[in-house]
């Protein structure tokens, strides 16, 4: 077999430089090989596709990776269906006319064949024409280490000109040296150095990996090169987790963010924050809707739309619910923790009524989606752009509390009530802005959480009790308080996770919390002296 | 004692007490009397939902003593019951024996499928039902101290309070969610057989049930009736009106906190226990904070603070929620529980019972007065913060 | 530390308290020897309220002695031990238990075992009845014995409150202006039950009213900015200059 793979190498090689079609024939034969029901002989099969050069080779061989590669036995023809479920005959590369033939069986696959099935797609794409593919390829080399395909990884070296492709084509060449039976100690060695540059975890399982009958040389080199490159991933490792801690503070502040408001200046538990935050979402899975209906050009934009639409809608809720609910309960913080939860469950079955039970769909436009990587990391464009909009939130807010006529006469309000009552302010109004700025703030928030979480009724519902979390542990009042705590919380939790699993990480923190607070009674950054009695 | 108000309180006591001894006699009478083709006989099913609603009730009463009388508002009394539940649960788990589905002598099923090598600790000793029973008030009594001796001396209260004890349940929600946490994950405890070597399913067991539950929740008012009228219930009302100034009288407001607090939490924990074995399954969603809060509004409804309103008001909301949702109503419940939440607190914060004090109070003075005889007398318990 | 042999019932040196920055008490020192009447004068801001809190355990000094008897050291105790000590307090706001009847309120502030098990256990007896009954009488309120103390009037519920310092039988009394939002005729009445009060108990009352203060006719200590600046009697410390400035602002 070992001999077939290296026929199939050279065939390969060769027909980079001879071109395609010469080989076209054999196909028909190779194709065979999959109708026998037999392990070996399919091996021997996606050599010989491989080696046909028939255009047509990376298809079968990807459909057979899939699943979607079916034979007949008895006709010996192969088939397969391509993504629109059209049932294609592989030899002739057409949609099959007339009747499905009868007795169509799967070819089976195991997990060796699976590797090779990746190696001879990765020699295949080697020399494809797009870069990001001759990338890939070399990628899936170096994850196989199929010593077979040595002498393409040399021409596809010769002939390359980008230089990431070419960079991840030596590292998979130096992948491959280290594995080959026939390398010299000094190339092997040459290959660790290539290999410890590239770091990362799949190449620490590259090294840790050799065989223990390695020389001396070889094996020193590769052990000195996994420690230290074990040390460089931790440090990578710790840079992840504070990129997740972040990315989860910010999810955090965004929810709690509008609590701050509600409970923290105006000392109302509002159990329907969570709601708030849902009926956002909504507000954003509404406007998508509308757009895909009536203008899809204007997808990138809905969640510009609905940033301020989702302020509008939970603002006017919020201050509906503070004339209608809350007002009457000032002075009275269990009930309105009660009134208030009650408000919750109806919110919840209102939108359940409207909407369904099930979870809507809600896209990322496409400044949203995809990754890009710094260093070891991955950083997806969605939490990047989260937690550049929450810390937006967050110095919009500060700015309106700070230099607007509402912020003023809120913190006059919340002051002393009765000294602002006594200078003009209209307080109530001041009450039911505040909540509703509040509520505002949580719909917000929902717009930005309709991008990384389900879209349901029940979507308000697992934030709440986390964000009570980040404002109690913030400290009542302080907005920074609440900005400190949610990262706090947040990175604390991430780094907790590897040792202890999510829901451990998620228990400890609860826990710590719950005894933070016996503690500190008021959180973080706690009001002292006098103003704690009022 | 001195005042007037106390005596009518007993009264009401008396024929609150009367109503439940008959329901206890009256209900498994016509249960078991009565073949089940006449009119009045109450079926099994029947006995084994008032039987929950029973169990409700202790629940309630349990979160009245301390919200109604000291003004802790716990948002996580559930996780006691829970708790409770899950002592049973254990004890009824180890019943099963090798009826199981994999027929282990000494593992429950989950643990088989699971392939734990052998009992973990903390199951020991559930085949014996005394040690069982000792759990389900041990257990969650001694969570209820632990927490409340933290949370009390630190001075943690109001909402404060009402937050981290919702924190608590939710992190109970989330371990017991946990297969290797050892108490059946995500399914919890079912499948029960027997308790006592009785068959759960049967009816006369069923009856029994419901009269030991009976006799749980009258044992449960008589203490919670002994210990608000004593002076130390006069301390709770005074630590609920006032703290501050309580300590500086000299009463140590955590102390008398901590002890209600326990107190209330092994009596859900009871609650719970006898709510296991008549359901027939214990399961993490017991913890949820939703179904703590549900208790708390069903205290609400009833009035807080009157011990009988708890249990009024936790029958009447369960038995709404029962007609209502196995009807074609069932998807508009949570508008009507949602609604009540906040009618309640607006309308009517002092609740059924609390509200008709009030009344007949306003009454009694009213003709009191109309016969010129100048007893001034205690105004009815207003609901404080 | 002298304190130990000071003869003073209540010793206060150097005490500091600051909140955020803000100094409430500053350098503070000021002895009450046993059986004395103190009143205690001073502006707004001036750290009287504070120096209470101080003194009932519910702030804790920053640094200084707060010694009671000359050997107890009240700023390493909490309000339940420094009330069991014997020192009652009147707050500025007056705060009854209101749900609870006057008779109740007099019942639970009667000095007894405070504790749980004591309370659980508890079965009135004819000598706290006469208690209650005594000091129902002192106040004026027996009449409206079984009334529930959130119904009685502004006037009444400070006497009640103070009602309810006697019941505790303290050794020091403090009182936080007893005679706000009083008639002449009450507050004349209540100068005449702190004297009354005076004459077993040591007292320290914290008042605006000058003339009430007048009425007493005892040593006065003046604070201003968390400081003692004068003390002596009434007279004396209403000529005192730096009072007169502080006062009148010049």
């Amino acid at each position: 077999m070992c001999l077939l793979r290296a026929c199939l190498v050279a065939m390969i090689f060769g027909l980079a430089l001879a071109g395609p079609a010469a080989h076209a024939a054999d196909l028909t034969e190779a194709l065979a090989r999959f109708t026998t029901d037999d392990f070996s002989d399919t091996d021997a099969g996606i050599s010989e596709v491989a080696a046909s050069g028939d255009p047509r080779s990376a298809t079968i061989i990807e459909a057979l990776q899939a699943g979607r590669l079916l034979f007949n036995a008895e006709q010996k023809k192969v088939f397969y269906t391509d993504a629109s479920g059209k049932l294609i005959d592989a030899a002739i590369g057409q949609a099959v006319t007339g009747d499905r033939p009868a007795d169509l069986e799967k070819v089976r696959l195991n997990n060796r064949l699976r590797r090779a099935i990746d190696a001879a797609l990765g020699g295949l794409t080697l020399l494809a024409p797009d870069p990001a593919r001759r990338y890939d390829a070399a990628q899936a080399v170096f994850k196989s280490r199929e010593a077979t395909a040595l002498p393409l990884l040399d021409a596809a070296l010769a002939k390359e000109t980008d230089q990431r492709v070419k960079k991840a084509l030596t590292e998979a060449r130096a992948a491959v040296v280290l594995y080959a039976d026939d390398a010299s100690e000094a190339d092997k060695v040459a290959a660790i150095a290539v290999l410890r540059a590239r770091g990362g975890q799949e190449t620490v399982a590259a090294l840790s990996g050799l065989p223990v009958d390695a020389p001396a040389a070889v094996s020193g080199a590769a052990r000195e090169a996994v420690t230290a490159m074990q040390s460089q991933l931790a440090a990578w490792t710790a840079v992840q987790n504070a990129w997740y801690g972040i990315s989860l503070g910010s999810v955090l502040l965004l929810a709690a963010i509008g609590l701050a408001i509600t409970f923290g200046v105006m000392g109302v538990i509002n159990m329907a924050h969570g709601e708030m935050v849902m009926l956002g979402a909504y507000v954003t899975f509404a406007v998508q809707e509308l757009i895909r209906q009536y203008n899809p050009g204007l997808f990138d934009y809905s969640l510009l739309i609905a940033v301020p639409l989702a302020f509008l809608v939970a603002g006017l809720v919020g201050i509906l619910v503070e004339q209608g609910i809350i007002r009457f309960l000032y002075g009275r913080p269990l009930e309105t923790l009660l009134a208030t939860w009650g408000l919750s469950l109806v919110m919840q079955q209102a939108v359940r009524t409207a909407f369904g039970p099930t979870n809507k769909e809600v896209g990322n436009p496409s400044w949203m989606s995809g990754a890009f990587e710094i260093g070891q990391i991955t950083i997806t464009y969605n939490r990047l752009w989260i937690v550049c909009f929450t810390l937006a939130v967050f110095v919009a807010l500060l700015g309106l509390l700070r230099f607007t006529r509402l912020g003023l006469e809120m913190r006059a309000v919340t002051q002393n009530r009765a000294m602002a009552a006594s200078m003009g302010i209209r307080t109530s109004r001041v009450d039911a802005l505040t909540f509703g700025l509040g509520s505002g703030i949580a719909g917000i928030a929902g717009v930005a959480l309709s991008q990384i979480d389900n879209v349901s009724p029940n979507l308000g519902q697992g934030y709440i009790i986390d964000s009570f979390m980040v404002v109690v542990f913030g400290g009542v009042g302080n907005l920074w308080g609440t900005l400190v705590g949610a990262f706090t919380l947040g990175i604390a939790n991430k780094f907790l996770e590897p040792y202890a699993g999510a829901v451990l990480a998620k228990i400890a923190i609860l826990v710590l919390i719950i005894l933070f607070i016996q503690k500190r009674p008021r959180g973080l950054f706690a009001l002292k002296g006098r103003a704690v009695e009022a | 004692m001195m005042s007037p108000l106390l005596r009518t309180l007993d009264r009401g006591a008396w024929i609150f007490l009367g109503v439940l001894g008959a329901i206890a006699v009256l209900v498994p009478f016509f249960n078991l009397v009565f073949p089940p083709d006449s009119a009045l006989h109450v079926p099994t099913y029947l006995v084994a939902l008032f039987g929950k609603y029973i169990c409700y009730a202790l629940l309630a009463l349990s979160i009245d003593l301390i919200w109604g009388y000291v003004g802790i508002l716990s948002l996580g009394h559930g996780a006691f019951f829970a708790l409770g539940g899950y002592a049973m649960g254990m004890y009824l788990m180890r019943q099963i024996g090798t009826r199981g589905v994999y027929a282990h002598p000494e593992l429950p099923d989950f643990m088989v499928f699971l392939n734990w090598p052998e009992l973990p600790v903390f199951w020991y000793g559930f085949q014996h039902f005394p040690y069982a029973l000792l759990m389900v008030v041990l257990v969650p009594g001694a969570l209820a101290f632990v927490f409340g001796w933290f949370a009390f001396r630190s001075r943690v209260t109001g909402v404060y309070l009402s937050i981290i004890t919702q924190a608590l349940t939710y992190a109970l929600l989330l371990g017991f969610f946990r297969n290797n946490f050892g108490f059946g994950g995500n399914n919890g405890l079912t499948d029960f057989k027997d308790i006592l070597g009785f068959n759960v399913q049967a009816q006369g067991t069923r009856v029994a049930l419901f009269m030991v539950s009976c006799v749980a929740l009258i044992i449960g008012f008589l203490i919670c009736r002994a210990l608000v009228t004593s002076k130390f219930g006069k301390v709770l009302v005074a630590i609920r009106d006032a703290e501050a100034r309580t300590r500086f009288l000299g009463y140590r407001a955590e102390s008398y906190k901590l002890f209600v607090f326990t107190l209330s939490a092994c009596m859900a924990g009871v609650a719970g226990a006898l709510y296991v074995p008549q359901v027939g399954i214990i399961n993490p969603s017991e913890f949820s904070p939703a179904n703590s809060i549900e208790a708390v509004i069903w205290v609400a409804v009833g009035g807080r603070g009157t011990l009988t309103g708890a249990v009024i008001g936790a029958i009447l909301v369960n038995y709404g929620k029962t007609t209502f949702t196995s009807g074609v109503l069932a998807p508009y419940w949570l508008f009507v529980l949602g609604g009540l939440f906040i009618a309640v607190t607006l309308l009517l914060p002092k609740g059924i019972v609390g509200t008709w004090q009030e009344w007949s109070e306003r009454r009694r003075q009213r003709a009191a007065a109309d016969n010129g005889s100048a007893a001034p007398a205690e105004p009815a318990p207003r609901p404080a913060e | 530390m002298d304190a130990r042999t000071t003869t003073a019932l209540l010793y206060l040196n150097g005490v500091n308290v600051s909140f955020d920055g803000f100094r409430a008490l500053n350098n503070l020192s000021l002895t009450v020897e046993p059986g004395e009447m103190r009143a205690i004068i001073g502006p707004n801001g001036a750290g009287k309220t504070t120096m209470m809190d101080v003194v009932t355990g519910k702030t804790r000094p920053d640094n200084g002695d707060v010694f009671f008897e000359g050997s107890h050291d009240l700023s390493k105790l909490d309000e339940t031990q420094i009330a069991t000590l014997g020192i009652g307090r009147k707050f500025q706001k007056p705060t009854v238990f209101e749900m609870h009847t006057v008779e109740d309120n007099l019942l639970l502030a009667l000095k007894n075992d405070r504790r749980p098990r004591a309370t659980l256990r508890w079965h009135e007896t004819a000598d706290e009845m006469r208690r209650v009954d005594s000091i129902l009488q002192t106040i004026r309120l027996n009449p409206l014995r079984s009334r529930a103390a959130g119904s009685l009037a502004h006037g009444q519920k400070q006497w009640l409150e103070i009602g309810m310092l006697l019941a505790q039988e303290p050794k020091l009394l403090l009182v936080d202006e007893p005679v706000a939002g009083m008639t002449d005729v009450e507050t004349q009445q209540t100068a005449e039950l702190l004297k009354e009060i005076n004459r077993d108990k040591t007292v320290i009352v914290v008042e605006h009213d000058m003339t009430f203060v007048r009425e007493l006719g005892v040593k006065v200590t003046c604070l201003h900015e968390g400081t003692a600046i004068a003390e002596g009697t009434i007279d004396q410390v209403s000529s005192n200059e730096r009072v007169i400035e502080v006062y009148l602002g010049r």
